[in-house]
């Protein structure tokens, strides 16, 4: 029993087709190159070393199109607010677009890999041709251009042998330039793209990353100089390759065989790359024009270990629960901007994030905030902030399932709060259509001490939750780090009402939860149901629960489904 | 950028520089272009350095995410001491290691790539960086007991003499004999 396909098909779908074509645009333009008369001399000068260059600049012109649309956040807010109306299969692939950013990202290191090394080649031959290091015909065809009247094959016209030859054709020809330039940005890019560096030294990534903008300028003009040659239809009408390419010493002394002429293809990359770009472009002009509007932040909360909750009001500002927002502090830093998560619910008139401290710039955010002074901090003396968002992200979708299991590791736990938020609203004004009728909710925990504003808030639903809907929120607090003093604490306070650690009627638990027994709990309670389990957590989690998903789901489309919905950065 | 540790970065940059070292070498020589002895020089130099950078060196705050199967590595390129664990002695390194392949069109990709690494090396090793293996701390054996401060001074609780001695067929298993329990010595409550 195992549902792959109602968690993973559309993915599967998605990823077959954009290899499928690949693949065949690599074929295809593998063919171009390789079968009609018009490139039978440039296959003389370089054999196969052509088609094997030009195939992968096919590949590469689609993935260079297809790399910069999955990160134009604002444009896939929009798409996933506008299909409100188509199922939220659709939605929750827009969820993994970093994931094909980066899988795109492969595509082109690999194609660019291919490309450069037939190029290598064919500037070898190239070069050893004009230097008469080679066949005869070769130096023939190569010689075809010197004089006046003719249009060479051979894009290396000055006679300099290998390999000063090869390098002199880098640095003087566009392609060449341009080739290495951005070779040389791309791979900066990756290696600064790399988990560790991401993770740690986000500031590094993000700054080299913008070197996508030379890579793409040089992408465009990269091949403006046209020096891969093909014989013109007007000179394929009078010389006809298979008929004269034997009799070479006799071109342009008999009739049927006038010496041919040549010229480059036309750039063909621009065309490619022009619309993403300019998408891009309008994506970063409204991030820009977003983060101009004014926000104010109406309170400051200082919670124990390291925790500050801002609230702010902006103008016009409207979210969903669990979406998140891109802040920017100018005093601390003028370019950075950073992802939180809203943990306020929309039925409130301000929205508020909990920030926890780790880096320089929440570091510096904490301090210009003033929350390292005592006293009362005037509200003239906040910074200024700038909020770029809100974007959906996979907690949107919650309210679209009957039942739910929500799972927050840590800090993690922080788009939940939104939700749950939310649901005590909808209560409160009696909202009648809540199609959520169950939630599941789980919290991992390491130590006790990220619980204090978390816990008022579950202290608040568990209070109304006992008078209107007792069944409706069952909530398991699982510690995952406790020692033995601890041990010895619970122990004997194990008979009391509420918690010790969180004041809560339902008691912690320790360990980690077995996850098996939970699906197969739930899953049993409620056959026929989709059921959606949502993680915002460590990657280890991610796949476990993934897994249990898939396992745990029938394959009928009768039977209970559980679908997986993962919320990273 | 306070906390940034440019050597993870160099480190990066190093081992995709190695690798690109290793493929235009070859491409050189298999191709057997115009002095392809230096595309054979690249080889060697490439994987050289994929050598030295695999294993990444410890982070000076928080953990450090091992490469697969690099403990190896770490306990060789450790042996050399300074030479290896001095980003200054790196960064030279790297730069004279780039120099021939820059001669070739092949491997001038390699040369640029690792001459960048080399001053990403040199900016580490001026705010004072260097390397240092990590090694996993021999697990500790659990000590047996440990924790005991004090034997028992106690005996542990029985059940009466009667229940002892006559094990009866209606006796269900866990309901305590008779009447109240009665210690043969004073017991102290001693949770706090």
């Amino acid at each position: 029993m195992g549902n792959l396909f109602v968690n993973e098909g559309m993915s599967i779908f998605v990823i077959l087709v954009w290899l499928g074509m690949n693949v065949f645009l690599f074929v295809w333009y593998y063919r171009v190159y390789d079968i009609p008369d018009k490139f039978f001399y440039t296959r003389k000068l370089l054999g196969s070393a052509l088609a094997l260059a030009r195939a992968p600049a096919a590949c590469l012109n689609f993935n260079c199109m297809l790399i910069l649309l999955p990160v134009c956040r604002n444009l896939l807010s929009f798409l996933r607010g506008s299909s409100a109306c188509c199922s939220t299969r659709i939605r929750r692939q827009l969820d993994r677009n970093l994931t094909f950013h980066k899988m795109v990202a492969w595509m082109i290191a690999l194609h660019t890999a291919i490309h450069t090394i037939a190029h290598l080649f064919n500037v070898e031959w190239c070069v050893n041709a004009r230097v008469n290091n080679s066949d005869p015909y070769s130096i023939a065809l190569s010689d075809i251009g010197d004089k006046p009247g003719e249009t060479y094959l051979n894009f290396a016209r000055q006679r300099i042998k290998n390999p000063e030859g090869g390098l002199y054709v880098a640095v003087t020809r566009l392609a060449g330039i341009t080739g290495v330039v951005i070779t040389l940005c791309l791979i900066l890019i990756i290696t600064s793209s790399t988990k560790t560096i991401r993770r740690s030294y986000f500031e590094v990534f993000w700054y080299t990353h913008h070197l996508f903008v030379i890579f793409f300028i040089g992408l465009a003009i990269h091949g403006a100089e046209r020096i891969v040659r093909g014989q013109t239809a007007e000179s394929l009408l009078k010389h006809k390759p298979r008929e004269c390419y034997q009799n070479i010493s006799q071109w342009g002394k008999i009739k049927d065989c006038p010496i041919p002429e040549f010229s480059g293809n036309p750039p063909m990359t621009w065309k490619w790359i022009v619309g993403p770009m300019f998408l891009y472009l309008c994506e970063r002009l409204v991030r820009f024009w977003r983060s101009q509007q004014k926000v104010v932040i109406t309170k400051v909360v200082t919670h124990p270990f390291k925790t500050i909750e801002l609230q702010m009001k902006k103008k016009g500002f409207k979210m969903e629960v669990g979406q998140y927002i891109f802040v920017k502090c100018p005093v601390v830093s003028r370019l950075e901007w950073h992802p939180f998560t809203l943990t306020s619910a929309p039925e409130e008139d301000f929205f508020s994030i909990h920030i926890r401290i780790v880096g320089d710039w929440t570091e510096g955010l904490f301090k210009a905030c003033g929350c390292d002074k005592q006293e009362f901090q005037d509200a003239w003396k906040l910074p200024k902030i700038a909020v770029d968002g809100p974007f959906g992200t996979a907690s949107e979708d919650v309210f679209s399932y009957e039942v739910v299991m929500l799972v927050g590791a840590g800090i993690g736990v922080t788009p939940f709060a939104s939700i749950l938020k939310s649901i005590r609203y909808k209560y409160c004004n009696k909202a009648p259509n809540l199609r959520l009728k169950k939630i599941y909710f789980y919290w991992l925990c390491r130590d006790t001490h990220a619980f204090e504003w978390f816990a008022d808030l579950l202290q608040l639903l568990e209070t109304q939750m006992q008078k209107d809907n007792a069944g409706f929120l069952s909530y398991n607090i699982y510690l995952t780090g406790w020692d033995e003093s601890q041990a010895n604490h619970f122990a004997v306070h194990h008979d009391e009402e509420k918690d010790v650690i969180t004041g809560l009627k339902q008691k912690t638990l320790y360990g980690r939860p077995n996850w098996d027994n939970e699906f197969k709990t739930i899953g049993s309670q409620h056959p026929s149901t989709r059921i959606g389990v949502f993680l915002c957590g460590p990657e280890a989690l991610a796949e476990t629960l993934n897994k249990q998903c898939i396992s745990n789901s029938d394959s009928g489309p009768r039977g209970v489904h559980l679908i997986f919905n993962k919320e990273n950065f | 950028m306070g906390q940034i540790e440019w050597a993870m970065w160099a480190n990066e940059q190093a081992l995709a520089s190695g690798l690109i070292l290793i493929t235009g070498g070859i491409v050189a020589t298999a191709g057997q272009f115009a002095q392809w002895y230096l595309g054979a020089y690249s080889i060697a130099a490439g994987v050289l350095i994929c050598l030295l950078e695999y294993p990444r060196g410890k982070r000076s705050k928080g953990s450090t995410m091992e490469r697969c199967g690099q403990k190896y590595l770490t306990r060789a390129v450790k042996v050399f001491g300074p030479l290896t664990s001095n980003y200054y002695i790196r960064a030279f390194l790297h730069l004279g290691l780039s120099v021939p392949a820059g001669f070739l069109l092949a491997t001038i990709l390699g040369t640029a790539c690792l001459a960048i690494a080399s001053s990403i090396y040199l900016l580490a090793a001026i705010h004072g960086e260097h390397w240092t293996p990590i090694e996993t701390k021999p697990k500790e054996r659990p000590q047996v007991g440990g924790t005991i401060k004090q034997p028992p001074s106690n005996p542990p609780p029985r059940p009466p003499a009667e229940a002892r001695k006559k094990p009866s067929e209606e006796e269900v298993a866990g309901v305590p004999g008779g009447g109240p329990q009665e210690n043969p010595m004073p017991v102290t409550d001693e949770v706090v």
